[in-house]
């Protein structure tokens, strides 16, 4: 008998939150807020069907009833995307080790 | 492009995301990190313009619409200040659960571009998939949306709660289970957006009785939320970058609201339940006898920090509503110059999300390798000369390790009461967000010093 499809997509989910487990336990105490903006700004993947919706209409009528939902959030997620990456990556360069000299 | 090929590229991307959290770890290496993040986003999106192979008038459109959220985004990522970051961070989560609504409704409206069925046709368990996502979208939008205007202080921080609250919470739950299970019988329109409403509002009436002190939960769960909404989109697009991310996302809210619940002693149901932070006053109010504390002026705080040979720092959100991260920090440049030895406790609740605090330090050009979490730190406070808590209230407070009916016993505390000398920076005897007097103001070796944070610390820098 074939295995469905599904079961796949549910294995690779399943061990995905294990990986998350351990991976965000091993995230140090002082980087949980960027912890928080960049997991923000990577659910914003998203996006790939907000794109797939977008194209989905024909070429005469790029805006169709289906289709504005894409585009609306495609620009949803692109705040998201642009927003998430930038203001981690302004927290990141804050981080600064101790200068030695005096 | 071939779905085998785009389909191992979204692995790749998937990847790039887990390694982009990885790099999370240490400092060092969160930079590299987030560029990991960039680059797997950069392929997810890449692959679904080849796969789609679109390129016409729609493209065209697509890529307006892409720049006009892009430069959205990057502006208010260029401007927030670092204290606005939990508001930032809700605001966000909020668009999350907002575009997987809206993909989900675009694949129910046009399933065969997703290549689900036909309209009014839709596999079974796409649809469930798609209801899924949907739902718990809707929930993290509206949900964030109140935590946004909590945060922001447009809406009051207090916990609104009603009769039969969670009695219909629990209603609406079950109700959400029913229209899911008859939309996949009859594939009506109709039930699906009464799926979505019903789920706008169950978001909303979970996070008003929330308190504001509760926020750094409340955050890291919708984080969660958006996580798992993401991850019930990508079941339906059958895509994988999605459904790793989502289970990424969704785990990392998750444990961040752990520790959030673990830093103030409380159960996530506790808090889930609402009520906290602004209504419970008992203890308070009860022995509001006038106990004797010793006050004293920058003069004197000077004079005992000059001749300590160690300073632990406690800073608090106060501290951050007064800006006086930077005068704090040339306070201690003044006080390293005298040789003197300085380091920062966290609590994990300091801020008003998790690593808040960390963040606003980092600002203010403080180097992460002088600020401890309270584990590492809380054995130094008994051999310290002197603490010196700015804007921090509640996580100072010795009842929690001795009384037991105070509403915080058993919270994780800062013993700041074991250094030689507290200098305690505050307006006034208010207590804090639990509503409870602090013990550590009436100690024999606790020095209040009432002032506004910032004018205080630069006082004391001047007299240094």
């Amino acid at each position: 008998m074939e295995i469905d499809p599904f079961i796949f997509r549910l294995s690779i989910f399943i061990l995905s939150i294990f990986v998350g487990y351990y991976v965000v336990w091993s995230v140090t105490p002082s980087l949980h807020t960027p912890l928080m903006s960049v997991t923000n700004a990577i659910s914003s993947v998203i996006i790939v069907g907000a794109i797939i919706a977008a194209l989905s209409g024909s070429d005469g009528a790029v805006f169709s009833s289906s289709s504005i939902y894409g585009f609306l959030a495609i620009i949803l997620a692109a705040v998201n995307i642009f927003g998430g990456f930038l203001v981690t990556q302004r927290m990141l360069a804050m981080y600064k080790k101790k200068k030695k000299d005096k | 492009m071939s779905a085998n090929l785009s389909a191992s590229l979204y692995l790749v991307s998937g990847v790039l995301f887990i390694l982009a959290l990885r790099g999370l770890s240490s400092p060092e290496t969160s930079r590299q990190g987030n560029l990991f993040g960039i680059i797997g986003m950069i392929i997810a999106v890449a692959v679904t313009f080849l796969s789609v192979d679109n390129f016409t008038s729609g493209f065209i459109y697509v890529l307006i619409f892409l720049a006009i959220g892009g430069s959205i985004g990057a502006f208010i990522a260029y401007r927030i200040p670092m204290t606005a970051m939990p508001e930032l961070v809700a605001g966000f989560h909020s668009l999350v659960g907002l575009a997987a609504v809206f993909v989900a409704i675009s694949a129910f409206k046009n399933p065969a571009a997703f290549n689900l069925g036909s309209p009014g046709n839709i596999k079974l368990a796409s649809l469930i998939e798609m209801a899924i996502g949907a739902s718990v979208g809707a929930i993290t939008f509206s949900g964030s949306v109140i935590a946004f205007l909590k945060l922001q202080g447009i809406m009051s921080g207090a916990p609104i709660t009603f009769k039969g609250q969670h009695l219909l919470n629990a209603l609406l739950l079950i109700l959400i289970v029913i229209l899911t299970i008859y939309l996949c019988s009859t594939q009506s329109s109709n039930l699906f957006w009464i799926l979505i409403a019903v789920s706008f509002l169950i978001g909303f009436l979970i996070i008003i009785p929330i308190g504001g002190a509760d926020m750094p939960v409340v955050i890291s769960m919708l984080n969660s939320y958006s996580g798992w909404a993401a991850a019930g989109i990508g079941f339906t697009l059958e895509n994988t970058a999605l459904i790793i991310t989502g289970a990424l996302v969704g785990s990392s809210g998750a444990i961040l609201s752990y520790i959030m619940c673990k830093g103030m002693n409380r159960s996530f149901f506790n808090v889930i339940l609402g009520g906290f932070g602004g209504t419970e006053q008992t203890s308070g109010s009860q022995n509001k006898e006038q106990r004797p504390v010793k006050s004293g002026n920058a003069d004197d705080a000077a004079f005992l920090m000059k001749n300590a040979s160690s300073v632990i720092i406690v800073p608090g959100y106060g501290m951050a509503v007064a800006q006086a991260q930077h005068a704090l920090r040339e306070m201690v440049d003044t006080l390293k110059k005298n040789d003197i030895k300085v380091s920062y406790a966290i609590h994990p609740v300091a801020g008003r999300m998790p690593g808040h605090m960390n963040v606003l330090l980092a600002e203010a050009n403080v180097p992460y390798d002088e600020v401890f979490e309270l584990e590492e730190i809380n054995n130094d406070f008994a051999n310290a000369d002197v603490a010196f808590v700015i804007g921090a209230n509640d996580v100072t407070n010795p009842v929690a390790k001795t009384d037991p009916q105070s509403p915080i016993y058993g919270m994780p505390v800062l013993d700041v009461e074991k250094c030689k000398s507290v200098l305690f920076v505050k307006r006034s005897l208010s207590p804090g967000y639990a509503g409870i007097d602090n013990d550590l103001f009436y100690k024999e070796n606790t020095l209040m010093l009432f002032a506004d944070a910032k004018k205080m610390t630069e006082d004391i820098t001047k007299n240094l």
